[in-house]
């Protein structure tokens, strides 16, 4: 689905490749090309395959059908302990009975390097990941986020020019993960590694990745930039996975050379969108709206003047306080709810701009409908 | 609640703690006490602890079990027979067992209670029973030797039975669950991830297995080991029905010095330095188990 625009510069090239387990389709038949020294970001739920697809790559599974190229070198008979690849495990998975040290040396031992210029590359990798001092300890004496961080270093020692993650900051407490992603940032580019991070968390992605592959059911539902995917999702199941979103199922009522009109029985005004895809009068359609692209206020009546278009009366029936922002859940006529997020410009405010219960008009901008064939 | 609570746990504890002072301690306590006696004509056939002079008591303390034991080179060489018989019987059930436990526990997770019924299902039949099976396999005109026979393999019977052979067959086989089943309970909570983690650092799956499975399952290995080595020491049926006759095992002879020569402190003093021979080996797997416990928190 996602013919890179320059197939020369791909890194590594997941060419039609399927795996299943069984009866089970983990990886349906996907293509994706990763260019050398970015951060791509495979992002899905659970069971939607960005795991199988990692091990692959990793050579802990192998394609049913279908190949996977690294640097222009088929991979398919390659085992896992003779690829250019490293991984940093979910769970880490460092090696309990070993010191820090030796979990991080034991991948240079392997290449049967000197014994200084192991001690000399450990110890490099160990201060840029700030664990210089725990060479030493036991994994089972250290915190979470040192774990990570040994992980981390045990997979870099190897100066690998691909470096696979899984979920890397699943395990650690939300202030930790900041500071962390800034960290891996970081250091992916002092190192000019690729990398390949997995996760279900798309807050992750967006901060860490450079380009993202949305995937669902074995399937990359969209590749791009994490503009990209939030601004102009390509797909309901895209719009509706990243952040929060209000779709609109309708028809294609009028169109022109740069918008459309769409009819929906869950508004009562039209919707009057720029033209981004191909679609023509009559056809079913969903627009898909961002909360933070709703404005509300309390002039309901202004609506009359807005030409019938991108606008829906209604009424507040929760606000959610989140500090920065809040969140509210407005019924519109056809019982509809919709969801509109405001930052909270103003301190202070014991008196909320507006309160529950009220009557409102929410309304948008020509620009923020996005429409979606599928 | 608050008062029968410590009760409680106190009666928990107990028990076990009941059972050891009565069904260990004391006998052991008395076994110990007739090490250092003498033999005489009576029943009880050994000298008292205490005898009594015009009143006073004095205690009456002899080493002369003891010494006899190093007196005649009979004992000696049944001690160093027997560590020698078990340690090579702990080591087979070891090769043996662990590609065993290895295999249950990387196979798939609905076969592997199947696979550990096969281990203990010997159980099921009698000991006694099993190793007089042996005797019929093993023996001149037994199944091993017409079946070679027959096939042209040999043309005179070997001779199987009464030889070290059929001791390590014997022992090997009858312990075997109990190597087989430590090490499986220790490999099945291996995580994959450790070896595919090795994998993927560059060790081919030897190198994984020797630098992470093998010293991950040292508890095991150990547990098995001594599972298998302290009783195969004192074993006394094994070699009895398919041992030599001119090398006798150390449980052999306690058997004979207490039943044949009715010499119970010599036989308790043999029972008292077996005790201490395998004192060492249970404290030194003791020390290594709490090292795991610290290990694994």
């Amino acid at each position: 689905m996602s013919a890179s625009t320059e197939p020369a510069s791909a890194y590594v090239r997941i060419a039609n490749v399927t795996k299943k387990f069984g009866d089970f389709v983990a990886v349906d038949d996907v293509s994706l090309d990763i260019r050398r020294g970015e951060i791509f970001c495979l992002l899905g739920g659970s069971g939607s395959g960005k795991t199988t697809l990692l091990r692959m790559l990793a050579g802990f599974e192998s394609p049913t059908s279908g190949r996977i190229y690294i640097d222009g070198a088929d991979m398919s008979t390659i085992p896992p302990y003779e690829r250019p690849v490293n991984m940093m495990f979910q769970s880490y998975a460092l090696f309990p009975h070993m010191s820090v040290e030796k979990n991080v040396s034991f991948g240079l031992e392997q290449e049967r390097l000197g014994r200084d210029a192991i001690r000399r590359q450990v110890g490099e990798i160990l201060e840029i990941v700030k664990m210089g001092s725990f060479g030493a300890r036991k994994p089972h004496q250290l915190s979470g986020g040192q774990r990570q961080r040994v992980a981390l270093a045990r997979a870099l020692v190897k100066r690998p020019k691909l470096l696979l993650l899984d979920e890397p900051l699943a395990a650690l407490d939300k202030k930790l993960r900041e500071h962390t992603q800034f960290e891996l940032l970081n250091i992916q580019q002092r190192l000019g590694v690729t990398f390949i991070v997995v996760t279900h968390d798309q807050e992750e992605a967006m901060t860490l990745g450079q380009r993202l592959g949305v995937m669902n059911h074995g399937r990359i539902a969209q590749v791009g930039s994490p503009s990209d995917i939030y601004e102009s999702p390509g797909t309901r199941f895209v719009a509706d996975f990243i952040g929060s979103v209000n779709l609109f199922e309708g028809q294609v009522s009028d169109e022109g050379a740069d918008f459309v009109r769409i009819r929906s029985s869950e508004l009562d005004c039209a919707i009057r969108a720029e033209r981004s895809v191909n679609c023509t009068r009559g056809a079913t359609v969903w627009t898909a709206i961002r909360p933070e692209k709703v404005n509300i206020s309390r002039q309901a009546q202004e609506g009359d003047a807005r030409n019938g278009e991108n606008f829906a009366r209604g009424t507040v029936r929760e606000i959610a306080y989140m500090g920065d922002m809040s969140i509210y859940l407005v019924q519109i006529a056809s019982g509809k709810m919709m969801r509109v997020t405001l930052p909270n410009v103003m301190r202070g405010g014991d008196e909320p701009p507006i309160a529950r219960e009220e009557s409102v008009l929410l309304s948008w901008h020509g620009s923020s409908p996005v429409v979606l064939t599928e | 609640m608050r008062l029968t609570q410590p009760a409680g746990r106190r009666l928990v504890a107990g028990v076990p703690i009941l059972w050891l002072l009565v069904l260990f301690l004391i006998p052991f306590l008395i076994v110990f006490r007739i090490s250092f006696s003498e033999v005489r004509l009576a029943i009880p056939p050994y000298t008292p602890l205490i005898t009594w002079h015009h009143g006073t008591p004095s205690l009456d303390l002899h080493g002369s079990a003891y010494a006899f034991l190093f007196t005649d080179s009979l004992y000696v060489s049944s001690y160093l027979y027997s560590l020698k018989v078990a340690a090579v019987s702990t080591l087979f059930c070891l090769l043996i067992g662990y590609p065993m436990a290895y295999a249950i526990a990387r196979a798939a997770p609905s076969s592997r209670a199947l696979l550990l019924m096969l281990i203990v299902l010997p159980f099921w039949t009698s000991f006694l029973l099993r190793v007089y099976a042996w005797i019929g396999l093993l023996k001149n005109n037994g199944v091993i030797n017409n079946v070679l026979l027959y096939l042209g393999v040999i043309h005179h019977p070997l001779a199987l039975l009464q030889t070290d052979f059929a001791v390590y067959i014997g022992i090997v086989y009858s312990y075997l669950p109990f190597m087989i089943l430590p090490l499986y309970a220790n490999l099945e909570k291996h995580d994959t991830a450790l070896l595919e983690a090795a994998a993927d650092l560059g060790a081919r799956p030897l190198r994984a297995f020797l630098s992470i499975t093998l010293p991950q399952s040292l508890p095991g290995i150990i547990a098995g080991s001594l599972l298998v080595f302290i009783p195969a020491v004192g074993e006394y049926v094994i070699p009895t029905l398919l041992g030599r006759t001119d090398q006798l095992m150390i449980g052999r002879v306690l058997s004979d010095e207490f039943f044949e020569n009715r010499d119970w402190p010599v036989a308790s003093a043999v029972a008292i330095l077996i005790l201490l021979l395998l004192v060492v080996p249970i404290m030194w797997f003791q020390r290594l188990e709490r090292q795991e416990l610290e290990g694994a928190k």
